[in-house]
């Protein structure tokens, strides 16, 4: 079924009304997921990427709010659907693998009732039959010996374990969208590489879509058809990860790639960005980038659009006033 | 009261450059101290070790003659939870509770030459922080010695021990939790040298300005809490720390680990900047591979409490000998645009409670072969400068 769309976000606009004034974490923001497709959202910290996953899944707890935009699945607008509707969705249609799968797991309940609670709470299955698919979403993700694990507690399993639990969990329903928000920064590099293998595994079998949120450009390059980049609030720059990675247009994507050190000669200096992202609530007047951008001038003053730049079919574009790679020129 | 001037005759003549314009009368007994003709490097009538560090931007560094700055000999750490009282009962009711020992560092040899930047790396659970905390002398080995400048740092007179000990600094993983939440920067980084008679607690501003400014802070911000800056400003304030008592080995126990990959590369810029600036030797603890190869001269791989590989950083990631090292090179990612399929690692790091027999790394590794589960290979040179353990290059 791919090339048919399923995830469409336009204009998102997530606000948080803090006593110390607005926070704009995600400010506009508009992308479109095909299904199969694996988008990856990258961007550092504050950047608002987990916030556009948690507006997606309606988990904004106040003082968030979505105060603009839509969110369609299937055609289905998510802005402002009601709670019971948006929690008959939630780990159905849509589901998400968090960071820290201590916080997702109850410690205090084991495997067994998490996962079969999941199952019960969307389909009229019987306790055993929720206990055999259990099971085998268990072995779907590479545990060993899934009968004793169903019965252990979240403690007794090591990090990497945890993670492919909540996997295990996000896949029950075989949902058709599926956010992960940095599912693999707090595991070790062979186990992140088991977990990355799983899941491209996984997404590849179900025809899931993924959506993975990162700061880590090296686990996107690798696993994502298209990326989107974030910064202060709003993606910069969007296209096939192939096209970004191998030609970046916004000069902070540019800036990122250069600051990883595999980019660079042994032993230079690395290429930095200077300065560091701005408050949210004190964010400079036209380009967010501008005070760090080597290529800004008087025309960054004013707020870039995001305009589509290379080859028109390439269907990449990028918000700037002056890209690394020229705005498509259109014909008539 | 610390600062008995005979501990402190004692940092090298080099250092005088950067000593700050002295003018009260603290601060010109400091300054008088610190200009005392001794280097630590002869005490002892050992030679002082040159340093070849080439202030082009690269960081090729010759191998050192002489003697190490640290050096670890034969080192482990074990943690051992004793029996309790409960334990104790029950046992007597015949539960057979024994003492838990974990290994967490295992006969390790280590010795960093001065000037050199060695990479630790490992997966968590390895014991490389250990190993770290251990060098610096936070955790006293179990078995084995630990030399500082050739003499072992436990039979030093304890006037030098603490000058040792002093010149050899850490800086965390976390910048949240490594800093004192209700003090202010002036006293986190100006406290130690003051305590240690470095300066006198009139010039204690004055000190940490320039403390501040060499880590690219302002100065200005030294009167507020470690909440109120962001993680990599947090990191130079960690960092800024250590650099205050005039450090000349440092440990970077994952010191980049928890910053975003922007200021990940302004920090190791500045590792790197000071490390030529001060003549500093590193002992840099991380789980990230990238990170490790830039920086490092030399790699060292542990697995599970042992050494598997070290050797030249180069020849290391080039052609990684022992299959672990290969398994994590192969987990790097990279950032070129190319799609690819991961290939896993079986399995994951077994607990150092109880640790497979023989080869540490043989449940997990593609070539285990029948001797592996009998007996522990032990480092061996496969070329000059590089050391692996595993029968497969020992049989070669």
């Amino acid at each position: 079924m791919r090339g048919n769309l399923l995830l469409a976000v336009d204009g998102l606009r997530t606000h948080f009304f803090t006593r110390a004034g607005v926070v704009k974490a995600v400010d506009d923001v508009s992308f479109k997921l095909n299904r199969g497709e694996v988008l990856g959202l990258v961007g550092e910290s504050g950047s608002g990427k987990s916030i556009t996953g948690y507006s997606i899944m309606g988990l904004v707890d106040p003082p968030g709010r979505i105060v603009g935009g839509s969110i369609r699945l299937s055609g289905r607008e998510l802005v402002g659907l009601p709670q019971e509707a948006m929690r008959a969705l939630r780990g159905n249609r849509v589901a998400m693998i968090f960071q820290d799968p201590m916080m997702t797991l109850n410690p205090v309940m084991r495997i067994d009732r998490q996962m079969t609670e999941a199952i019960l709470a969307h389909a009229d299955a019987g306790e055993a039959a929720a206990r055999a698919r259990a099971r085998d979403a268990l072995v779907a993700v590479g545990i060993p010996s899934p009968d004793e694990r169903l019965a252990a507690y979240p403690h007794q399993f090591s990090g990497g374990m945890r993670q492919r639990v909540a996997i295990a969990i996000a896949l029950l329903n075989r949902p058709d969208l599926i956010i992960a928000d940095e599912p693999t920064t707090a595991l070790d590099v062979t186990i992140q590489g088991q977990i990355l293998y799983e899941m491209q595994k996984l997404t590849r079998d179900s025809g899931a879509s993924l959506i993975w949120i990162t700061h880590d450009l090296s686990v996107v390059a690798g696993l994502a058809d298209r990326i989107a980049v974030m910064y202060a609030g709003r993606i910069v720059e969007q296209g096939s990860c192939a096209d970004v990675l191998a030609a970046p247009a916004h000069p902070y994507t540019q800036g990122l790639l250069d600051s990883v050190p595999s980019r660079n000669p042994r032993g230079a200096r690395l290429r930095q960005i200077p300065g560091m992202a701005p408050s949210l609530m004190a964010l400079p007047e036209g380009c967010a980038f501008r005070d760090r951008c080597p290529r800004a001038g008087r025309a960054c003053a004013i707020a870039p659009e995001m305009e589509a730049v290379g080859a028109a079919e390439a269907g990449r574009a990028v918000r700037c006033h002056h890209p690394l790679v020229p705005h498509t020129v259109e014909d008539a | 009261m610390l600062s008995r001037p005979a501990a402190l005759p004692l940092l090298p003549a080099r250092r005088e450059r950067r000593l700050l314009p002295v003018r009260s009368q603290g601060a010109a007994r400091a300054s008088l101290r610190l200009r005392s003709p001794r280097a630590r490097g002869q005490r002892g009538g050992l030679p002082v070790t040159a340093t070849t560090i080439q202030p082009d931007g690269t960081l090729r560094v010759e191998p050192p003659p002489g003697v190490p700055l640290v050096d670890l000999r034969g080192v482990s750490k074990r943690f051992v939870k004793h029996v309790d009282l409960a334990g104790k009962i029950a046992n007597a009711f015949g539960a057979g509770v024994r003492e838990e020992v974990v290994h967490a560092v295992d006969r390790v040899s280590l010795a960093i030459a001065p000037g050199e930047v060695v990479g630790l790396v490992g997966e968590s659970g390895c014991g490389k922080s250990t190993l770290g905390r251990v060098a610096v002398g936070l955790l006293e080995p179990s078995a084995g010695e630990r030399r500082w400048r050739g003499t072992r740092v436990d039979a030093l007179p304890a006037a030098e021990r603490r000058e040792a000990q002093l010149a050899m600094q850490m800086i965390f993983q976390d910048p949240y939790a490594s800093l004192n939440p209700r003090m202010r920067v002036v006293d986190i980084v100006g406290e130690a040298p003051v305590v240690h008679g470095m300066i006198g607690a009139r010039q204690q501003i004055e000190y940490v300005g320039l403390q501040l400014n060499r880590v690219g802070l302002d100065p200005t911000l030294m009167r507020r809490f470690p909440h109120q800056f962001s993680g990599g400003q947090r990191a130079r304030i960690g960092i800024a720390r250590a650099l205050a008592v005039k450090p000349e080995f440092l440990v970077c126990d994952e010191s980049v680990a928890a910053l975003d990959v922007s200021i990940q590369a302004q920090v190791l810029n500045l590792f790197m900047d000071l490390r030529t600036a001060l003549n500093l030797t590193y002992l840099f603890i991380s789980h990230d591979l990238g990170v490790v190869r830039h920086i490092s001269d030399r790699v060292v791989i542990m697995y599970l409490g042992r050494v598997v590989e070290s050797g030249a950083s180069e020849a290391l990631f080039r052609a990684p000998a022992h299959p672990y090292t290969q398994a994590l090179l192969a987990g790097v990612g990279s950032v070129e645009p190319v799609k690819r399929t991961f290939v896993p690692v079986q399995g994951e790091i077994p607990s150092p409670l109880d640790p497979p027999t023989g080869c540490h790394f043989h449940p997990r590794c593609p070539h285990a072969m029948p001797r592996c589960r009998e007996a522990a290979p032990s480092l061996v040179a496969v070329e000059p400068g590089r050391e692996v353990a595993c029968w497969l290059t020992e049989g070669r």
